[in-house]
């Protein structure tokens, strides 16, 4: 066994420098708990699970262009993210907590934590949450926190994956889930601004929102405001390479999936929630938090801090129960935000918001194939109808090597025709144009 | 350091009454054992509490505690001073470093406290 | 060491975006624009490059030094798990895909190694069925007692205690309490156990259940484990296993046997996933039998043709609790983990951890006080209340350590023992490691005896020294703008 490194001789000679058999060692479980089964298949070589492995990826189909997002993309990722991150002083350390050992992973943390802050234009992040769905879940408790309120209010243009989410975490807790209907692929202001009253603790809206439709909550923040409700914003940071923060509207609390930052697709995981905050919110900000302060010598270094609202030393009355988070992904979306910059972020916002475009020309000059919103613009992803039901559609176009689109009907009643179709910088104009004759030849 | 004229709670907090008034705050002992405070979260003003409820937390880089109301009564005042100086509460936690103040809804009840001896005994058996 | 915002030049950049292949640039808007380009550094890939080698050599990690972080089990992570993840197969998967209509198909090997994989965890715990979801142990707890919720909502229970020991892990009550549950702290024993009868005086109607770890966090195995979850079982309250520990007894004994009606194992832990720093985790959720409708959605099925399937259909479900399938990069690891060690592997595993720490406690005790000196699992706590008469605590034993090579155990925890330091070797250190860790250790309780004054500037050798946190909690300084 390669992973364990005593030989038997060793374990012998320790075991009776100890006093003790093998036997006794385990004296402490009574006889009639030790397992009676233990079922399992007898170890393999790593020659053996190589090629077992490989032949169930195989099994997977990643050839297919990839058309599908729905919050979920297929970005560029640079040689450099997988070298760095694959050094195994970082990926093969714990958490933090003895701060003088762990330097590399607590500075990593701090420019996280400053990127995220310069993406989104707020003022504090924390170190990282599971994903973008369960941060928005934890921003939704933080405003129920912060206000003492119960009522959260929630648009349908928000990712119903995340939407989903939350109906499941709400169920035992006295809290009124509020849903309201999209308006035309924006934010449904009527309804929103009829909600916007004492009770209500926090908005959730979502920036690209799920149909791709780019937004300004400027409005929606300034109302909320007045009443004391707080406006939180979910928001896909490639985006934000070029649009309006949501800092800028006057958002409280920012969460995210930062997949798209250098994190690869998975099957759906381990991917990387993000939170940003206002400075005056932070203790009540759940996760990790990295400080910066100074050593005996007045060096400057890095620490765990505000550790106080955490589980380890709050326990039943924390501000969340997250101990484990995603610091790995976090340090990954550093790592390519340092390597695009400035100038390639936006630049890799743009040409996705180019191609998208592009991609919403091709495809919308195709008879009987119409944009399903008024709303005019869009960043990366944009919803179309097609004259026969989607799913059928995309099935067929996934035999033409494509995943095209994902069919809304899935959680949108009467949007049965409709497909959500998402274009990154990895797709070229070639591509783009025979997703557009393939969609001609199958409708 | 037990001063006389205060009572006491087993969870190490002070209270000095006088007339329908309550000061509180917290013991020499809690002070040294939670180490250099780093925040006080305040009650609101106004805020009404009954006995054993919340009504401060706080922080040290390590540890957090929470401070319950010994009354019911309503608080009238708190000492903004922590908010910026929150380390008053390990330098001079009997004074300066108070919390906040009770109005008690009725009259105080300090046989479930205990005196300075009390108290100082108490500390003895930790 | 500077920033990597400190270094940033004016136009550098790390990476070309592809170009521009489409003849048309949108323009969006300029209300819906941001003001400025966002302040990210301006680098060229070499100067990125060395910015996180230097950091990455900054740390320590399991790879280059012994890691005996009581609670962690911090094991090694084998490579060919980082290799296999990797395979463009697996990491370019895009997760929506079995949601299109017939996508099941483009997907079978994916699903296949969930499937499996619930199987050998079945095994392994002795439960009716797990979900694959939760990204961490916490998740996990969280996802577990919606699972209680649900199920006494389901037998029109009320409900409204959980039960935790006083030596738990904080996300035990955290968890408890997000779920909506009132929590109350179950005191230790003189033997740093539950007790059974003080058990019984606590339990009542309003008793949901239970949580806890077996071996506990001293690493303490309790005899009578099933004794108390029968009393749980009397007032039909459902008894959790925080599986942490389950490195101390796999292969050996099944929480699933002890009583246990839910289990949340931590892949990250027991299974040799990477801790990444802190993170990713992977928290799975078991379940018995009369449990399995509560699952979340969704779960994958084998049909009768032999291929894969998400079923989506339970109407009894607590819904999802994560957007797809769960961590599947690390439970991908952790299968491969699992199917390499095999039956008799994971036997070893147990059995050479407990070795281990048991070599360390007796090795160690006549230096250290034990505060609860019997047989210990995975892990021994040692109090440093000996040294703390020299004025030396459990963290100056820490920062020691660091300069003779050596990660520290956990200190300060489980807060039941006075200046814990908490040790868990895990079966992958060989016993000239841990030698050379036992010689460490003597040698610093020979100094805190002799010249306890030299502890207050350890780590002298690490690129800085003792940092002050409470300046770091006062003038919050956590991002740079």
């Amino acid at each position: 066994m390669p992973f364990i490194a005593n030989t038997k001789e060793q374990q012998m000679q320790m075991l009776s420098d100890i006093g003790l058999s093998m036997d006794d060692l385990f004296a402490d479980i009574p006889a009639e708990l030790m397992a009676k089964n233990f079922n399992l298949p007898d170890g393999i070589s790593e020659f053996e699970v190589r090629n077992q492995l490989a032949d169930l990826a195989a099994k997977n189909s990643t050839h297919l262009t990839c058309f599908l997002g729905g919050g979920f993309y297929d970005h560029f990722i640079p040689a450099a993210v997988y070298s760095m991150i694959s050094r195994s002083e970082f990926y093969t350390a714990y958490t933090p907590y003895q701060p003088e050992a762990s330097q590399g992973t607590l500075q990593g943390i701090y420019e996280y934590q400053s990127m995220i802050c310069r993406l989104t234009g707020m003022d504090v992040s924390n170190a990282s949450m599971y994903d973008g769905g369960t941060a928005l879940y934890e921003a939704m408790m933080m405003a129920l926190r912060i206000t003492g309120r119960n009522r959260i209010v929630i648009d349908d243009s928000v990712n119903p994956i995340y939407r989903v989410i939350i109906q499941s975490y709400t169920r035992n807790l006295k809290i009124e889930l509020k849903e309201t209907k999209n308006d035309n692929g924006l934010a449904n202001r009527a309804e929103l601004l009829e909600n916007i009253t004492d009770k209500t603790a926090a908005i959730i809206l979502q920036n690209p929102n799920f149909f791709g439709c780019i937004d300004d909550f400027t409005d929606i923040a300034k109302a909320a405001n007045e009443k004391g409700v707080l406006l939180i914003v979910s928001c896909y940071p490639i985006s934000l390479g070029i649009l309006k923060t949501p800092g800028q509207m006057g958002a409280d609390i920012v969460t995210g999936e930062g997949q798209c930052l250098g994190i690869p697709m998975s099957f759906g995981g381990p991917y990387l929630g993000f939170m940003a905050t206002r400075k005056k919110y932070v203790r009540k900000m759940p996760g990790r938090v990295v400080g910066r302060t100074t050593d005996s010598k007045s060096r400057d270094g890095f620490v765990l801090t505000l550790q106080a609202r955490e589980q380890h030393i709050r326990r039943d009355k924390a501000t969340s129960n997250i101990c484990s988070n995603e610091a790995l992904c976090a340090l990954t979306a550093t790592i390519y935000l340092s390597l695009l910059g400035k100038t390639g972020l936006t630049q890799t916002a743009q040409l996705c918001a180019d191609k998208a475009s592009y991609a919403y020309k091709r495809l919308t000059a195709i008879a009987g194939v119409k944009p399903h919103f008024k709303a005019k613009w869009f960043f990366n992803e944009f919803v179309v109808d097609l004259p026969v039901p989607a799913a059928g559609v995309i099935a067929r176009l996934v035999e033409k090597g494509y995943a095209a689109g994902f069919p809304l009907s899935r959680y949108y009643k009467g949007m049965e025709n409709s497909m959500l179709i998402a274009v990154t910088e990895k797709r070229t104009k070639s591509q783009i144009g025979l997703l557009a004759e393939s969609l001609e030849a199958v409708l | 350091m037990v001063p006389q004229d205060l009572f006491y709670t087993e969870d190490h907090e002070w209270a000095k009454i006088q007339g329908d008034t309550a000061t509180l705050g917290i013991s020499d002992y809690a002070q040294e054992s939670l180490g250099e405070i780093t925040f006080v979260e305040l009650p609101a003003p106004n805020k009404s509490v009954q006995p054993h409820d919340e009504l401060a937390v706080i922080e040290s880089s390590k540890a957090a505690s929470d401070i319950y109301s010994p009354f019911a009564g309503v608080v009238t005042e708190v000492n903004d001073q922590l908010e910026s100086q929150p380390e008053l509460m390990n330098s001079d936690c009997y004074n300066d470093g108070w919390v906040c103040k009770l109005k008690l809804s009725a009259p105080s009840k300090t046989d479930e406290l205990m005196n300075a001896a009390q108290y100082s005994e108490y500390l003895e058996t930790l | 060491m500077k920033l990597i915002f400190e270094k940033s030049v004016k136009g550098r950049t790390g990476v070309c975006p592809p170009k521009s292949d489409v003849e048309t640039s949108v323009n969006i808007k300029a209300e819906l624009l941001r003001n400025d380009a966002p302040a990210m550094p301006e680098l060229s890939e070499l100067d990125v490059v060395r910015h996180f080698t230097e950091l990455s050599r900054k740390n320590f990690g399991v790879d280059t030094h012994f890691y005996p972080l009581g609670s962690c089990t911090m094991k090694y992570n084998p490579k060919v798990t980082e290799r296999i993840s990797a395979y463009p197969g697996f990491a370019h998967l895009h997760p929506l895909l079995p949601q299109l209509r017939l996508g099941g198909t483009l997907t079978q090997g994916a699903l296949e190694v969930l499937y499996e994989m619930n199987i050998l965890l079945r095994e392994i715990t002795a439960m009716a069925g797990f979900t694959m979801q939760p990204m961490a142990g916490a998740h996990g707890e969280l996802t577990g007692i919606m699972i209680m919720a649900a199920y006494h909502h389901d037998r029109g229970n009320k409900k409204t205690t959980i039960l935790i020991p006083d030596s738990a892990h904080g996300t035990n009550p955290a968890s408890a309490a997000i779920a909506g549950y009132k929590v109350q702290s179950v005191p230790s024993n003189e033997n740093g156990i539950m007790d059974a009868t003080a058990l019984k005086s606590m339990v009542n109607d309003e008793t949901a259940g239970i949580m806890l770890t077996c071996p506990n966090t001293l690493g303490i195995f309790n005899p009578d484990i099933k004794e108390i979850c029968d009393i749980i079982h009397s007032v039909d309250g459902l008894a959790y296993y925080d599986g942490a520990n389950l490195n101390a007894i796999i292969g050996k004994a099944r929480p699933g046997d002890f009583g246990f009606d839910i289990v949340h194992l931590n892949l990250h832990k027991t299974f040799a996933t990477p801790h990444g720093g802190g993170g990713p985790g992977s928290g799975p959720v078991g379940v018995v039998e009369k449990l399995l409708d509560f699952l979340p959605i969704s779960i994958v099925e084998k049909r009768q043709d032999g291929t894969y399937a998400l079923a989506y259909n339970k109407p009894k479900s607590i819904g999802y609790i994560a957007p797809f399938y769960g961590n599947f990069a690390i439970i991908l690891r952790a299968y491969v983990y699992i199917l390499m060690l095999g039956k008799q592997g994971l036997k070893d595993v147990s059995e050479n951890a407990v070795l281990n720490a048991n070599y360390i406690k007796t090795k160690l005790a006549p230096f250290y006080d034990l505060p609860f000196d019997g047989l210990c699992k995975h892990e021994c706590v040692f109090s440093a209340s000996r040294q703390v008469a020299g004025d030396v605590h459990a963290i100056d034993i820490a920062k020691a350590l660091i300069d003779l090579g050596f990660h520290p155990p956990t200190v300060y925890f489980p807060t039941i023992v006075k200046e814990a330091m908490m040790i868990e070797p895990t079966e992958t250190e060989s016993k000239e490691t841990i030698d050379e860790f036992i010689d460490a250790m003597i040698k610093i309780a020979k100094t805190a005896q002799d010249n306890p004054q030299e502890f207050s500037a350890y780590p002298k050798t690490t690129p800085v020294s003792r940092l002050d946190e409470t300046v770091a909690a006062k003038n919050i300084d956590i991002a740079s703008l």
